[in-house]
Parts: C-alpha cells; sequence; structure tokens
C-alpha cells in the first residue's frame, strides 16, 4: 500500500513538471534557438548570439563548435536548428538529409580568407598555389626548397571533418579540379582545432598552417599567396576578398531544416542587417552583404 | 530473527544482481558495439581495411596506421609508467619511513584525479615545445610526446593497486626471510614482490588499460597524423590513435553511415585488445594460484 502511494505520488509529481514544461514554451516565455557547426565560424556565431539578447532578449541562442560536418550530421540527426558550415552541405549529406527528411535551406552569412600561417623567424613570405598544394602532397618537404632555412616542413591541417580542410583539399591540393584525387599526405598533422594550430605555429619555426582569416593573431607571420595564373603574390584582407584578388576566400553559411519560420527566420534576418555583419568586420571576417 | 534472516535474504540478492548487472553490461556494450560496427565488415572489403591510409571522407578506411599508432603510444607508456610506478609502489610500501608513507600515498592517489585535458593542455604548451628543442626534432607533437604523458597518467594507478597489493603481503613473511639473513633487496626481490604477484600484475593491467583507453590528452599531443610506424624513429614521428580517431570523427558522421560503421569498427578493435591485454594477465595470475596450491597441498 505504502509502495502503491509512493508510486502514485511520483507518478504526479512527474506528469506535474512535464505539463509545466509544456505551458512555458506554449506561452514563448523564453525559446532556444541551438546552433552548432563549423569552428571556423564559432567565434561569431556567439558574438551574434550575445548581441541578438539585446534586440529579442526572450530568445536564447546556444552555439556549440564541433566542425562543419559535425553541424550538418547534427541537423541530419534533428538535433539542432540551425548548422553552421564553412563548406557548402555534400550531394551525400543531402541524400542523407532528405532520407531523414530533412530539407537543408541554405543561407551565405559571411565570408572569410583562409590565411597561410608560418613562425615569425620563417623567412618565406610568399607561396604559390602549386607550392601550397606540393607541400601538403608531401612532393616538398624541406623549407630549402622553397628558398628558406634547411628545415623540415611540418605540416598542419585540422581534422577531415572540418569544412577548412575540405574547402583546403578542393582548391588548394586539387587546385578546384574535381577529378584530382590527391590527398593530404598521411605525415600531415591532423590537429582538433584551429587553437591548436595557432599554438604550434607560433611555437614551431618548422610549422606551416592555414585557418581563417579571423584566427590569426599578431603573433604568427601571414604569408601572401598567388593564384594559379597568377604571379601576383597577395595577402589576405577585407579588400582582397571583396575584390577577388585573393585567391582562397569561400563563403560562410548557416543551414536550416526546411525554410526557418517564425524565431529562427527572426534570426537569420537579423544576421544579415548592417548591424549584424558590422560584428563580422570587427572579429576580422568579410561581411556577404557590402 | 526472522527479519533479519530477511533483510539479509534481500541485500545478498541486490549484491547479486548488482554484481551480474556489471557482467550483463559489458554483454550488452559489446552486442552494440557489434551491431553497430559489423556492417563496416560488409560494405568496406577486407583489403580497403587493411590499406595504409586513413582518410574515411574521400573512402580510405585502413586501419593498419591506427592500430599502429595505438600499439607504439600505448608500448611507450607502459615502458614509462610500469618501472617507475612499481619502483614508486616498492619505495612506498617497503623502504619509505611510516610518516613519509602517510603523506606519498595520499598525494600519489591525487595525482590519479587530474583531469587528462589539463594534462594535454600542459603537454601542449610545456612538453611539446621542450620534447622538439630536446631530441631536435621536427615537431614536438609526437608519439613519445603522448607516450610520456600517458605514461605519467598511468603512474598513480599503478603505484596506488601495487602498493597495496605489497602491503597485503602478511609482515610474518619479512621476519621470516630476515630471520634466515635476507639482505632488504632480497626481502623486496625474492619475497614480497612474488608474495603479491597477482595484486602487482592488476596494477600493470589496470595502467595498460588507462593508457589504451585514454584519448583526450593523446588526441590533443600526438599530432593525429595516420602514419604506419615503422621502427623506433616512429616514436618520434607524429602517430594517431584509435581512440583519438573515434573522438575526433563520431560527431561528425551521419549515424548509419559507412563512416559510422568503421568508427565501431576502431570500438570493437580497442575493446579486443583490452580483453587480450586482461585475459592474458588474468591467465598468468590463476595459473601461479593454482600452481602455488599444489605445492601447499
Amino acid at each position: 500500500m505504502k509502495t502503491f502511494l509512493a508510486v502514485t505520488l511520483l507518478l504526479g509529481l512527474l506528469l506535474a513538471s512535464c505539463s509545466s514544461d509544456g505551458d512555458a514554451s506554449s506561452k514563448g516565455t523564453t525559446s532556444t534557438i541551438v546552433n552548432k557547426g563549423s569552428d571556423t565560424i564559432v567565434n561569431l556565431a556567439l558574438a551574434w548570439a550575445e548581441a541578438y539578447k539585446g534586440v529579442e532578449p526572450r530568445v536564447d541562442i546556444a552555439v556549440t563548435g564541433g566542425g562543419s560536418g559535425t553541424g550538418i550530421a547534427a541537423l541530419i540527426n534533428g538535433t539542432v536548428d540551425v548548422a553552421n558550415a564553412s563548406r557548402q552541405i555534400k550531394p551525400v549529406e543531402r541524400d542523407e538529409a532528405v532520407a531523414n527528411d530533412v530539407e537543408p535551406v541554405e543561407f551565405v552569412i559571411a565570408r572569410d580568407a583562409i590565411a597561410i600561417i608560418v613562425h615569425p623567424t620563417n623567412p618565406i613570405t610568399e607561396l604559390s598555389i602549386d607550392q601550397l598544394s606540393d607541400i601538403y602532397s608531401g612532393k616538398i618537404s624541406n623549407w630549402s626548397e622553397l628558398g628558406g632555412d634547411d628545415r623540415p616542413i611540418v605540416k598542419l591541417s585540422r581534422e577531415t571533418n572540418s569544412g577548412t580542410h575540405v574547402y583546403f583539399l578542393e582548391q588548394v591540393l586539387r587546385k578546384g579540379d574535381k577529378e584530382d584525387s590527391t590527398l593530404f599526405s598521411p605525415d600531415t598533422l591532423l590537429l582538433p582545432s584551429s587553437e591548436g594550430i595557432m599554438t604550434e605555429v607560433r611555437d614551431n619555426p618548422n610549422a606551416l598552417g592555414y585557418d581563417g582569416l579571423g584566427y590569426v593573431t599578431d603573433d604568427v607571420k601571414v604569408v601572401a599567396v598567388a593564384g594559379e595564373q597568377s604571379c601576383f603574390y597577395v595577402l589576405p584582407s577585407i579588400e582582397t576578398v571583396n575584390n577577388a584578388k585573393y585567391p582562397i576566400s569561400r563563403d560562410l553559411y548557416m543551414y536550416t531544416a526546411g525554410e526557418p519560420t517564425g524565431r529562427i527566420l527572426a534570426y537569420l534576418e537579423w544576421i544579415l542587417q548592417a548591424d549584424a555583419q558590422t560584428i563580422v568586420s570587427d572579429l576580422g571576417f568579410v561581411p556577404a552583404t557590402p | 530473527m526472522r527479519n533479519m534472516a530477511k533483510s539479509e535474504l534481500i541485500v545478498t540478492r541486490l549484491i547479486k544482481i548488482v554484481g551480474y548487472s556489471a557482467i550483463l553490461f559489458v554483454a550488452l556494450i559489446f552486442l552494440f558495439l557489434l551491431l553497430e560496427g559489423a556492417p563496416a565488415l560488409v560494405e568496406i572489403p577486407l583489403q580497403d581495411l587493411l590499406d595504409t591510409r586513413w582518410y574515411p571522407t574521400e573512402g580510405r578506411f585502413g586501419l593498419l596506421p591506427l592500430i599502429g599508432g595505438t600499439v607504439l603510444v600505448t608500448i611507450g607508456a607502459a615502458l614509462i609508467a610500469v618501472p617507475l610506478g612499481l619502483s614508486t609502489a616498492i619505495y612506498i610500501a617497503e623502504v619509505a619511513p611510516r610518516t613519509l608513507r602517510e603523506v606519498l600515498k595520499p598525494v600519489v592517489e591525487v595525482l590519479a584525479g587530474l583531469p587528462s585535458v589539463m594534462l594535454g593542455f600542459l603537454g601542449i604548451v610545456v612538453l611539446a615545445p621542450f620534447i622538439r628543442q630536446t631530441f631536435d626534432l621536427p615537431t614536438g607533437l609526437s608519439a613519445f610526446t603522448g607516450a610520456i604523458l600517458l605514461g605519467a597518467m598511468a603512474i598513480p594507478t599503478v603505484v596506488s593497486v601495487a602498493e597495496d597489493a605489497l602491503d597485503a603481503v602478511p609482515s610474518t613473511y619479512r621476519e621470516a626471510a630476515k630471520a634466515l639473513g635476507a639482505t632488504d633487496w632480497q626481502i623486496i626481490w625474492r619475497v614480497t614482490l612474488p608474495a603479491a604477484r597477482s595484486g602487482v600484475l592488476t596494477a600493470v593491467m589496470l595502467g595498460i588499460g588507462r593508457v589504451i583507453g585514454e584519448t583526450m590528452a593523446v588526441m590533443m599531443v600526438t599530432g593525429n597524423a595516420p602514419v604506419i610506424p615503422n621502427g623506433l624513429a616512429s616514436l618520434f614521428r607524429p602517430a594517431r590513435t584509435m581512440t583519438a580517431t573515434i573522438a575526433a570523427e563520431m560527431g561528425e558522421v551521419a549515424n548509419g553511415s559507412v563512416h559510422y560503421h568503421a568508427l565501431f569498427l576502431i570500438g570493437i578493435v580497442l575493446f579486443t585488445f583490452s580483453l587480450i591485454v586482461n585475459l592474458s594477465v588474468s591467465g598468468v595470475v590463476f595459473r601461479r594460484r593454482t600452481r602455488a596450491e599444489r605445492i601447499l597441498s
């Protein structure tokens, strides 16, 4: 008898707590937008989430990183509202999404240059796309082959779930050639975060890395890059990305499951407005709407 | 009296259930791994699994570099943790004076509780640059750095368990040996250590278990380059372990894809690894015990 009472009481409590939860969301006191994906975008997304508090205090935006692939996988599995990606969704991923009854909708929210970085003491100041491709695929392995010191080149890359990794593989190693099947050489270090790359480049005179311009700090050296058909070496900046002079720049994306409505639509519309886009240039990225 | 018996019955049952549930959980976990990982064996041809490249986003699923990386880092870490851990345990249990011992033991056990992320961070900021400069390596993010860090992480486990085992050896053994004229070293090497053998082996096994399963610190300091190790020089090159691969890639994959199944297959390989370590050690422990019993009877 006693246990029966206790069980009923427990059930009652559970039910009560469930129904009160339901009430809160239907009244719309606070609602949450779950936002996950690209590590390149995560700082930007956090800054937006914070600024959006001032615009719409009743909407909480929960931002996490993990990589573009992580975000898109979460969108496919239905655990996030908005996925951040520093690359376009792959056809395979789109198929998987459709199989899971999710229709990914794409928004370009900013642009980004990928900076090539080396240790400050490295005498190298410029590299061409061809040279970068040869280094990362393992054909060039010593800085002296590029006119630098006699040191081994330690190649740093992001993990394969990073949109930056995929972009770099397609646009730099394979130079945009879809038939090309060049891979990163196996001795390329795959670091789990942008910060890991910055730390190693800062510390190691042998290192060569790449990272979104928004992450690059003053204590590493940015190398000027020349495009495939060009002999002009260009440093990355907002201007050189906008006038398409810098060869390795890309769009940054947000994906939603189906056409967004309600609070998610309002958030995405706000992102493309002028004040939100100012935050983009403050963080070292290039605004999507100039 | 009747009440006592009843509550005792309940407690015994409860303990029995808890005991069996541990086995049940292991079985369920293995079943889950098998269900999620086995499809990879069908989806990926065997020669592709024995390929030399691990590049899942481009359809290359060679497991050899990952297995090699784990073996390399584990052996390196065991070579550091086992001798250092055992000698520390012997020192604490047999040599150190009572007061020092009461300080050392808790301090070592606190070390065991250090979060591995923190050790990994220390590894990146302090250990990796130090190793690069000392050994004049291209980069400090190497299997060796991982082995040192994991060794350091396993030492407290080895010390704590081995010290308990040595401490449990009856003092009459030592007194008897001393009465026969044995030196301190002879007592440690010929009497206490053999008497505590099963506990000491458990300590080693738990230490190695910790090393094989460690993820975060290893992902931060080994550089994660999937290279197949060849020879001693590979220890000073970057390596990619199975655990780091699962941790780095599991968040990325869509449920049910080939890559997802391949990651679970790595999980099965890892599980088999720890199983082999455990079984071989417990095999040794049990064999010794039966032989000792035979002699005694």
